[in-house]
């Protein structure tokens, strides 16, 4: 396994060289497939209870970043959407607000103006979202389009490709290009942890990725099944947990894709406590890419307020 | 709240009906012990009492015998192992049926966490059966020639470490084989087994077939030594199982004994250090410890020493004491008085022997046996703590340069029953299984159990394998 | 010329520390030879070679401990008219059927030669968990075996017990019969000519009531074969000595040596160990 306590200059050296940086991607240590998957299962067995799951639903619903990234959206939808994202329920002002709404580039500016002055931050994703093929030039441009627009994250893809291929110099540059390119913009960059298919491959495109300069480390585009899991999560949270040991940053995570209920996002939350600890009980640093996910929160919510079971109609659609 | 506290998440207690009293399951029928007295069994988590139980004399453990012995000559051992194997289903079933109600009772008389009694104990007692089951009517195929024969009426002892568990791979087995049985349960830990008994009553099973006699040492001895019981079973101290052994000298009767250990978990460099990690505190955590496989024994190669230590030490920080049945415990009560002053003697001697003790911090609850996770560093193998088994939460870590030293340690050692071996090289785990002189290897994982799979220890850990084909060869004549 | 009887240890041919020996005679009561008469100091030296020699000995391929049995076979059969005389002359059997005998001890040795690279596959097993988990089970050696050998029969009675305490990787100290112990002299001349590593098998002429209970309680030895007792209480108290360390202990029983053996003296000295690993990518 390689020591990681011997702190930032040793990392900084580590991307020195292409050969240096494949080295230390290679020789981080192994993930146990089944390990990791039996350690998430009994983290999943954790009971959240009365106070304890009224500051978890209403931690995870600050966590979401409320997203719609299809084909089909229009200024129309992403209106709607904000409009949820400020107002989450309409029959209980206390309900916290989300933390971001994630559009396509293009949708960018409305989302903007729809959220002037609420705090609520708008993701962007780029890069050729999902699959990222496309030059660099693209990549850059797509960015440069989304921050420019009033993004104030931007949500990259790697180049699978490339990573699957070993070509870690080619990842790692991409995504010190965008991280310039995206300016002062929060860059968070998905792994698209369902093509990698291994934990191994999590564990090194995770290193990699925060070498890079990533502010977040993301597992998913939502458009590849599997997309997230607690597992993976797990294997992302150690390691910004190993990189922070390292160097003392911080550095966020976003589990984005098939995370729709309460109770999952609990297990999350439980995992986030129990692996990169409390100070990543913070939208800063953990946050759910979802969209269906926030109404089950608040019914949970109104369920722990009210001591009844609510139905969906009772929560609106956007 | 600022931080993400989780609340008491209570099992509900209601699903369990404890009476005040138990008699002695004897011939299908619960009655009163004629010459033993009554004693408590107590949770250790609170010290409340739960229940008195009886306590099987002499003549008690005499009539459970008689009454085996009756029920194998007149309608076990004639029965076919087809009609056997359906009361062994029916058993499984009710288990599953009341798996619930049977954990919450696990955790309440031993203190180990419902998450174990609920998601490893009951579901792991429910599938001994269905597998034994299975076999009853194969036991041409069981690999001791043809037409085996059971031994007759078994004397069965179990620990009160995994009580319905034990219980399973005792009684499971022997059943399905054709023998009879007295099980005697551990005084500490006997209402499973009292339910095991309704059980076998709800699944018809005809009377004399499972006979359960509740006591100490003194029940067990006098079942052990009874001159009609044919196989002797038992699992638990190896102090125990020598003194049976020295009994059954020179008699027929047939032995399988299932002692304690010392296991080397055994670190490399190349480990895949997360699991390592969780490797490690299930090794020695589950249960509180009270394992006779754990991985009491930590040995880790000395170039990543510190940074195994490092992660181990902040893992420890995450694990929860505290109340048994509440579902987010990670580590129960002593089982105990008596084991708790054991575990705080040798720790204690630990520390007079200049071992470095650390456990994390935490609140442990004012009534009941508790005891944090420990860990001791500095340990080498002349230590008491590195040498004998403290049957508790305590970690004795050593370290080693390679991987023939490893070895030497590991077996350096009058046990024998488990080892860990946690590296990513293929070629070394199997090198490594091979030089260890240990009934099971774990690689790359640890304390895992399974019906089919065969356990028991090389050495003073025991003679005899339960589980799988080669447990079923226990209760076979051969 | 007459030959003088030994003890076979760690490869060697010592005579007893003790520089015992005593009178052997033949069934008929005539005088045959005299034979080191083993103490318990010899057995404590045995037992170190036999550890000493287990280690390499249970590392050999089984192909390999096959061949070795098989060539144990192999001189014997040069050795025939030896080991006949002396059935003969000890057991009171004519000399055809003292033939009879070492053919069938030759045979004993062959058939068990075969189990070596055998036993595995048919007393191991892999186990289909209910988990990800590649789960297998391997008959090992258990380590130092005591066989207290029987009084009767001094040749076919040795190798039906030595045969299967070594096919499998265990070493041996066995007690000869006391009356009878020529031919287990001459076994070890064969050991010693049969690419058999020395200590792996230890023979002593003696006592088996008087060496018996030092192989009994010895911390050393894994297991104990009580073949050799004839007396019940003799055959208790050794096993609780044997108790002590919690020895695999074999207790006396009839036992017709001419008939086929089964697996139970080869798994009698077989530990079983159960390896996991997770199955993963």
């Amino acid at each position: 396994m390689t020591t990681l306590d011997s702190g930032v200059d040793s990392l900084a050296d580590v991307t020195s060289s292409e050969d240096r940086l494949r080295r230390f991607l290679l020789g981080l240590p192994g993930v146990d497939q089944v390990g990791a998957e039996a350690r998430a299962a009994t983290l999943s067995t954790r009971s959240i209870k009365t106070t304890a799951k009224q500051y978890a639903l209403d931690l995870a619903i600050q966590m979401i970043d409320l997203t719609t990234l299809e084909g089909q959206d229009t200024p129309g939808k992403v209106r709607a959407l904000c409009a949820k994202a400020k107002r989450p329920d309409p029959a209980d002002p206390t309900a916290p607000q989300v933390a971001a709404v994630c559009v396509y580039p293009d949708l960018v500016a409305t989302a903007k103006r729809e959220l002037q002055g609420t705090g609520i931050n708008v993701a962007s994703v780029a890069t050729a979202f999902p699959s990222g093929r496309s030059s660099l030039a693209i990549k850059i441009q797509d960015t440069k389009d989304a921050v420019a627009s009033g993004a104030d994250e931007v949500d990259m893809v790697i180049d699978r490709g490339a990573f699957l291929s070993g070509r870690y110099a080619m990842v790692f540059d991409e995504i010190a290009a965008i991280r310039e390119a995206a300016g002062d913009a929060h860059l968070k960059v998905i792994l698209e942890t369902g093509e990698l298919v291994t934990y191994d491959n999590v564990r090194r495109a995770s290193w990699l990725a925060m070498l890079a300069g990533a502010d977040f480390i993301k597992t998913s585009t939502g458009k590849v099944s599997p997309a997230a899991t607690l597992p993976v999560t797990l294997v992302m949270l150690e390691a910004v947990r190993d990189y922070h040991e390292a160097t003392g940053l911080h550095i966020g995570v976003k589990p984005a894709g098939g995370i729709r209920t309460a109770k999952d996002a609990i297990k999350y939350l439980v995992t986030v406590n129990e692996t990169a600890g409390p100070d990543w009980l913070d939208p800063e640093l953990f946050r759910f890419g979802a969209s269906s996910l926030l109404n089950d929160l608040l019914m949970q919510r109104t369920k722990l307020a009210t001591g009844h079971y609510p139905g969906p109609d009772y929560f609106t659609l956007d | 709240m600022s931080r993400f506290e989780y609340a008491p998440a209570p099992e509900s207690r209601a699903i369990v009906d404890i009476k005040s009293s138990y008699g002695l399951f004897v011939n299908g029928q619960f009655v009163e012990a004629t010459d033993g007295k009554p004693f408590k069994t107590v949770s250790p988590a609170s010290e409340e009492v739960l229940a008195e139980v009886s306590e099987a004399g002499p003549a008690d453990v005499d009539k459970a015998v008689r009454a085996a012995r009756k029920a194998f000559d007149k309608v076990w051992g004639p029965m076919s192992g087809k009609d056997r194997a359906k009361y062994l289903f029916r058993i499984a079933r009710l288990i599953q049926e009341r798996a619930r109600e049977l954990a919450v009772l696990e955790s309440l008389d031993n203190g180990k966490p419902i998450r174990e009694s609920r998601d490893v104990d009951i579901p792991l007692v429910a599938a001994h059966f269905f597998y034994y089951a299975g076999w009853a009517d194969k036991l041409d195929y069981a690999g001791v020639g043809d037409d085996p024969q059971p031994w007759g009426v078994a004397g069965q002892v179990i620990p009160w470490n995994f009580p319905m568990l034990m219980l399973a791979w005792k009684i499971a087995p022997a059943l399905a084989a054709g023998n009879t049985v007295v099980l005697k349960p551990a005084e500490t830990t006997p209402l499973t087994a009292l339910a095991f008994a309704e059980i076998c009553q709800q699944a018809d099973l005809p009377p004399g077939v499972v006979n359960i006699v509740t006591g100490a040492g003194r029940t067990g001895q006098a079942l052990v030594e009874h001159p009609d019981v044919d196989k002797v079973a038992f699992t638990g101290s190896t102090a125990v199982g020598r003194a049976i052994a020295k009994s059954v000298a020179g008699t027929h009767k047939a032995v399988t004994l299932e002692l304690g250990g010392k296991a080397a978990n055994i670190v490399f460099e190349d480990a895949p250090i997360d699991q390592t990690i969780e490797g490690i505190v299930n090794g020695i955590f589950f249960n509180q410890g009270h394992v006779c496989c754990a991985g009491s024994r930590l040995l880790v190669q000395e170039s990543v020493y510190d940074e195994v230590l490092a992660r181990l030490k902040r893992r420890m920080g995450t694990l929860r004491v505290g109340d048994p049945l509440d579902k987010n415990t990670d580590i129960g009560a002593i089982n105990s008085a008596a084991q708790l002053a054991k575990i705080r003697e040798l720790s204690q001697i630990g520390e007079d022997e200049g071992a470095e003790r650390w456990s994390p911090e935490c609140e442990l609850p004012a009534n009941g046996y508790w005891f944090p996770p420990t860990v001791f560093t500095g340990v080498s193998q002349a230590h008491r703590i590195a040498r004998e088994e403290i049957f508790g939460p305590v970690l004795s870590v050593l370290t080693f340069r390679t991987p023939a030293e490893a070895v030497e340690k590991a077996n350096n050692t009058p046990f024998g029953l488990s080892a860990g071996i946690w590296t990513e090289k293929g070629s070394r785990i199997l090198w490594m299984a091979n030089q260890l002189r240990a009934g099971v290897v774990w690689a790359n994982t640890f304390n895992r159990f399974d019906p089919t799979s065969p356990f028991g220890g090389y050495k003073e850990s025991g003679y005899g394998r339960e589980g799988g084909r080669h447990g079923l060869e226990a209760y076979l004549a051969h | 010329m007459r030959k003088t009887y030994k003890l076979y240890i760690g490869g060697a041919f010592p005579r007893s520390e003790s520089g015992r020996s005593y009178v052997v005679n033949n069934a008929k009561g005539k005088f045959l030879a005299n034979a080191s008469q083993a103490s318990r100091k010899d057995a404590r030296d045995a037992v170190v070679a036999a550890r000493k020699a287990f280690g390499g000995w249970h590392a050999r391929t089984a192909y390999n401990r096959g061949q070795v049995l098989y060539r144990i076979a192999e001189v014997m059969e040069g050795r025939h008219q030896q080991f006949s005389a002396e059935v003969a002359a000890g057991e009171g059997l004519s000399i055809s059927k003292a033939r009879a005998v070492v053919d069938a001890s030759i045979d004993r040795w062959v058939w068990y030669a075969g189990w070596a690279d055998k036993l595995a596959q048919v007393v191991g097993s892999s186990n289909p968990v209910a988990g990800p988990y590649f789960d297998f089970s391997l008959p090992e050696a258990t380590g130092v075996v005591a066989v207290l050998a029987p009084q009767d029969s001094s040749l076919l009675g040795l190798t039906s017990v030595i045969a299967p305490a070594i096919v499998s990787g265990n070493t041996v100290v066995a007690v000869s019969s006391y009356e009878r112990p020529l031919p287990a002299v001459t076994l070890g001349e064969v050991m010693a000519t049969s690419d058999v590593p020395g200590g792996v098998v230890n023979l002593l002429t003696g006592s088996a009531s008087e060496i018996g209970p030092w192989l009994a309680s010895h911390d050393d030895v894994n297991a104990i074969d009580l073949c050799g007792i004839t007396s019940d209480d003799e055959a208790r108290d050794l096993e609780i000595a044997a108790a002590g360390n919690l020895k695999r202990v074999r207790r006396p029983a009839e036992e017709d040596w001419s008939a086929d053996q089964g697996l139970s003296r080869l798994t009698q000295y077989l530990e079983l160990k159960t390896v996991w690993h997770p199955i993963g990518v």
